[in-house]
C-alpha cells in the first residue's frame, strides 16, 4: 500500500532535488531577542521581491475594491482644496505667496495627503497583517515600508492634476530650485517612515495608537501649514512648527514647484534633524520589539 | 550520519499568562500599573504567572532526516516550530540552521479575498519565500495541480472552501526548500487533501530533504518519519525511533490511546447541554484494550453526562484510517434516543464486529448530537477521541487466509464465498 502511494505521490509533486533557486544559503542562527536593535541590509536585500509583492498586493486590492480608485485618489484633495479656497482664500484672505489660492493650496495637499494616508495605513500595518506576523518569517519592518510607497501612485496622480492645474492658472516654477522638489518629498518620506515604524510597533502591544491617529490627522494640516505660508506667522511661532518636518516639506515643495518664498534654511535644517531622529528612533524601537511580535499581537 | 541540519541547543520559551491576556491592553492600563509598581517600590511583584512552554529543548538533525514532533496539547511542539521558523524569539537556548528553510505553518497564508487565483499564487509563493522568477516557471505546474484552471482568474473570495484549499496546498507542495518545517497542516481539508499532503511530505522525504513536521496524526507520524519525539510540558521525554515513539506515546494515554478521561468537567468536550466524560476501547469483557485482534469484535465505550432533560440526544462514531479516511459513520438508532434524553450519565458502546477492518491504526472520533431537521447539530465532536491497534495474529483463519504479505484496503470482511464444481 505505502509504495505504491508513494509513486503516486512522486509522479504528482516530485521534483528534481537539483532545482533548488540560490537562496539566502548560510546558516541562520537563533538566539535570544536582545534589546538592541539591528539592521541586516543583506537580510534585507533577499526580501526586496516580497517588498513589492507587498505593494502591489494594497494597489492591486484597492484598485479592485474600488471600481474608480485613481477617481478617488484624486476627489479627496482636490475636494479639501475647493473648501480651502473658499474659505481661506476668499473669505479670510490668507497669504498664498502671489500665487493663485487653489493652486497654493492643492500643491501643500499632495504632500500632506501622501503623509496622513501613509501613516494612517501604516500604523495598522503589523496588526492588519497579523496572520501574515504570526505564521510566517520575513523581515516585519517590509510591512510599514510597503505602507509608505504604496501612497506615491497617488501622489503621482495628485502631481499630474496639479501640472494641469499650474497649466490652466499660468503659475509656473521660479527657477533651479525645482531639481529640490523631490527632496522635500524624501524628507516627506523618511518623516512618515520613522513615525510608521514607531506607531506601527506600539499599536501591537497598545491599541489606542489606532484610535489617537485621525484625532492628530484633524489638526496636523493647519499645524503643517497647508492653508498658509509661513512667514505670515511671528517669527518664534515658525520656529516651534518647523519641530514639525512637514512644514518644511510642504513650504519647500511649494517653493520649488510654485516660487512661493522659501523656507528658512535654519528652520528647514531643524525639520531634516527632527525627521532623523524620528526616523533612528523608530527604526531603534520597531527592531527591538520585533522580536515579540508575534507573541504579543 | 551526514551534515548536520539543524542544532537546538537548550531552546527554552517563557510566556506570561497575564501577557497573553493584556495583549489587547491599553496605554492606560501600562501606566496606570507602572505608576502602582512605583508606588509600592516594588518591581519584582508581577501579577502576571509565567509559563515555560519550551523548557530546555537540545537535539540534532541530519541533513535528510524527517523528524516528527509530537506531544500533547501544550507539550511545546507549535513553541519549538515558531522559534525554529523565526516567527518567535527563544527566551534562551540557541539553535542553528544550514540551509533555505521553507516554512508550513498553514496552508493559504497571506491569501486575498479580492485577488484572483493566479494572483495569490504570486503573493502566497513569495510569502512562502519563492522568487518570481520561481513561481511564473513553475505557474502551470502549480494551477494544473490544483485542479482549478477554470477559475484562475476568479477572485478566491468566490472559491468554495475545497478550492481553496487546493489552490493553497499546490502552491505549498512547489516549495523547494532543503529544509522544510511543517505543522499541522494535515488537520484541514478533506480525505483526499490530507492524502495529498502526506504523499507530499513523503516525496520530500525521500528526495533528501529535511523536514520537521508537528502533527497529531500518529499514524502519519510513524508512516512518514524517520525519528520522533515526544514533548512533554516543553521536555523532550523521547527522542528515537518514529515507531517506538508513537506506540510509547500511544500507552501513555497522553495522545489518542485506547483509554481517555476528561476529569475536568468544564474543560470537556461539551456544551451546556451534554459533557464528554471518557472514552475508551474495550474487548468484550469490557476489558481495556490497544491492540485488537482483526477477528475479535471491538467495542468503543462513551460516557457523557446529559446535564438538562428535555432534548434527545444520540451519540456517534466516526472511525477513521491511518490515511485519514473516513472508514464510515455510525449513529446508535436505538429508539430510545427519539425520546428527549432525561439528564444523567450515559454509557454507549458501539460494537465493531470482529473481521471487518483491515490491519493498521484506526482512531474514532466521537460526538453526540441532536437532530433539528434537517440540521445537525454536534454537541461535541472529539477528533481522535480514542485509537486502537488492529492485529493479524496470522493463524489463517482471517480474510488474508496463510498469505503473510501487505494486504490493502480499508476492510477486510471475512465474505462468504459459495464455490460450485462444474
Amino acid at each position: 500500500m505505502a509504495a505504491e502511494f508513494n509513486r503516486v505521490a512522486a509522479g504528482e509533486a516530485g521534483q528534481p532535488a537539483s532545482a533548488r533557486s540560490s537562496g539566502l544559503d548560510r546558516v541562520i542562527r537563533i538566539r535570544p531577542a536582545t534589546r538592541w536593535p539591528r539592521l541586516d541590509l543583506r537580510e534585507l536585500w533577499h526580501y526586496h521581491e516580497l517588498l513589492g509583492i507587498f505593494v502591489w498586493r494594497d494597489l492591486a486590492v484597492r484598485y479592485k475594491q474600488a471600481s474608480i480608485g485613481i477617481v478617488w485618489a484624486i476627489f479627496q484633495p482636490l475636494l479639501i482644496a475647493v473648501v480651502y479656497t473658499v474659505i481661506f482664500g476668499r473669505f479670510a484672505k490668507f497669504d498664498s505667496g502671489g500665487v493663485y489660492y487653489g493652486v497654493f493650496v492643492f500643491a501643500g495637499l499632495l504632500p500632506w495627503q501622501y503623509f496622513s494616508s501613509s501613516l494612517s495605513t501604516g500604523a495598522g500595518c503589523l496588526v492588519a497583517n497579523a496572520n501574515l506576523v504570526t505564521k510566517v518569517y520575513f523581515p516585519r519592518v517590509l510591512l510599514p515600508v510597503a505602507t509608505i510607497v504604496t501612497p506615491i501612485v497617488d501622489l503621482v496622480l495628485g502631481f499630474v492634476v496639479l501640472l494641469g492645474m499650474m497649466a490652466w492658472f499660468d503659475e509656473w516654477p521660479g527657477g533651479p530650485q525645482i531639481v529640490l522638489a523631490p527632496a522635500f518629498l524624501l524628507l516627506a518620506a523618511v518623516t512618515v517612515l520613522g513615525l510608521v515604524l514607531g506607531l506601527s510597533a506600539i499599536n501591537v502591544r497598545y491599541r489606542d495608537v489606532a484610535y489617537a491617529i485621525p484625532v492628530f490627522m484633524q489638526v496636523l494640516p493647519l499645524l503643517s501649514g497647508v492653508p498658509f505660508t509661513l512667514g505670515a506667522l511671528p517669527a518664534h511661532w515658525q520656529w516651534i512648527l518647523a519641530c514639525n518636518p512637514m512644514t518644511t516639506v510642504i513650504a519647500g515643495w511649494r517653493w520649488a514647484v510654485l516660487d512661493t518664498p522659501a523656507p528658512d534654511a535654519g528652520q528647514a535644517g531643524l525639520s531634516v534633524a527632527v525627521a532623523l531622529v524620528l526616523l533612528a528612533a523608530g527604526l531603534a524601537y520597531f527592531r527591538s520589539s520585533e522580536p515579540r511580535f508575534a507573541d504579543n499581537i | 550520519m551526514g551534515d548536520l541540519a539543524i542544532t537546538a541547543d537548550g531552546l527554552a520559551k517563557r510566556y506570561r499568562i497575564g501577557e497573553f491576556q493584556a495583549s489587547y491592553g491599553t496605554l492606560r492600563d501600562s501606566l496606570v500599573g507602572a505608576v502602582k509598581r512605583i508606588g509600592r517600590r516594588d518591581h519584582s511583584a508581577r501579577h502576571h504567572e509565567e509559563i515555560w512552554a519550551l523548557d530546555g529543548v537540545s537535539f540534532e538533525l541530519a541533513e535528510g532526516e524527517v523528524l516528527g514532533l509530537i506531544g500533547g496539547n501544550g507539550a511545546g511542539k507549535s513553541t519549538l516550530l515558531r522559534i525554529l521558523t523565526r516567527i518567535t524569539a527563544p527566551t534562551r537556548g540557541s539553535a542553528e540552521i544550514r540551509g533555505r528553510v521553507g516554512s508550513l505553518l498553514e496552508v493559504g497564508t497571506g491569501f486575498h479575498p479580492e485577488l484572483t487565483g493566479r494572483e495569490n499564487i504570486y503573493l502566497n509563493g513569495a510569502i512562502l519565500g519563492m522568487k518570481r522568477r520561481e513561481i511564473s516557471a513553475k505557474l502551470g505546474e502549480i494551477v494544473e495541480f490544483s485542479g482549478v484552471e477554470r477559475f484562475i482568474d476568479t477572485p478566491v473570495k468566490r472559491y468554495s472552501s475545497g478550492m481553496y484549499v487546493r489552490l493553497a496546498f499546490s502552491v505549498a507542495a512547489h516549495l523547494e526548500p532543503e529544509i522544510l518545517l511543517v505543522d499541522e497542516v494535515l488537520a484541514v481539508g478533506d480525505a483526499e487533501f490530507q492524502r495529498r499532503c502526506l504523499g507530499r511530505m513523503e516525496s520530500l522525504g525521500e528526495s533528501g530533504r529535511t523536514v520537521i513536521f508537528v502533527s497529531h496524526n500518529m499514524q502519519a507520524v510513524a508512516q512518514l518519519c524517520d525519528r520522533a519525539i515526544l514533548l512533554e510540558q516543553g521536555k523532550v521525554v523521547l527522542d528515537g525511533d518514529s515507531g517506538d515513539v508513537v506506540a510509547r506515546y500511544l500507552q501513555s494515554g497522553l495522545g489518542s490511546g485506547s483509554n481517555r478521561v476528561w476529569p475536568d468537567d468544564a474543560s470537556a468536550p461539551g456544551d451546556d447541554l451534554v459533557r464528554l466524560r471518557w472514552a475508551r476501547v474495550v474487548d468484550e469483557h469490557g476489558g481495556l484494550l490497544d491492540a485488537v485482534d482483526v477477528r475479535r469484535p471491538v467495542g468503543l465505550q462513551i460516557a457523557f453526562r446529559v446535564l438538562r432533560a428535555g432534548v434527545p440526544v444520540m451519540p456517534k462514531l466516526k472511525l477513521v484510517d491511518k490515511r485519514g479516511d473516513v472508514a464510515f459513520n455510525a449513529f446508535d438508532t436505538s429508539p430510545r434516543w427519539r425520546q428527549p434524553s432525561a439528564s444523567g450519565e450515559y454509557v454507549a458502546t458501539a460494537w465493531i464486529p470482529g473481521n471487518l477492518l483491515n490491519e493498521g491504526l484506526y482512531s474514532a472520533d466521537v460526538a453526540v448530537c441532536s437532530i433539528a431537521a434537517p440540521k445537525l447539530h454536534q454537541h461535541f465532536q472529539e477528533r481522535a477521541a480514542v485509537a486502537f491497534h488492529v492485529q493479524d495474529p496470522g493463524e489463517g483463519d482471517s480474510a488474508r487466509g496463510t498469505f503473510t504479505g501487505q494486504w490493502r484496503g480499508v476492510l477486510r470482511p471475512l465474505l462468504e464465498w459459495t464455490v460450485e464444481t462444474r
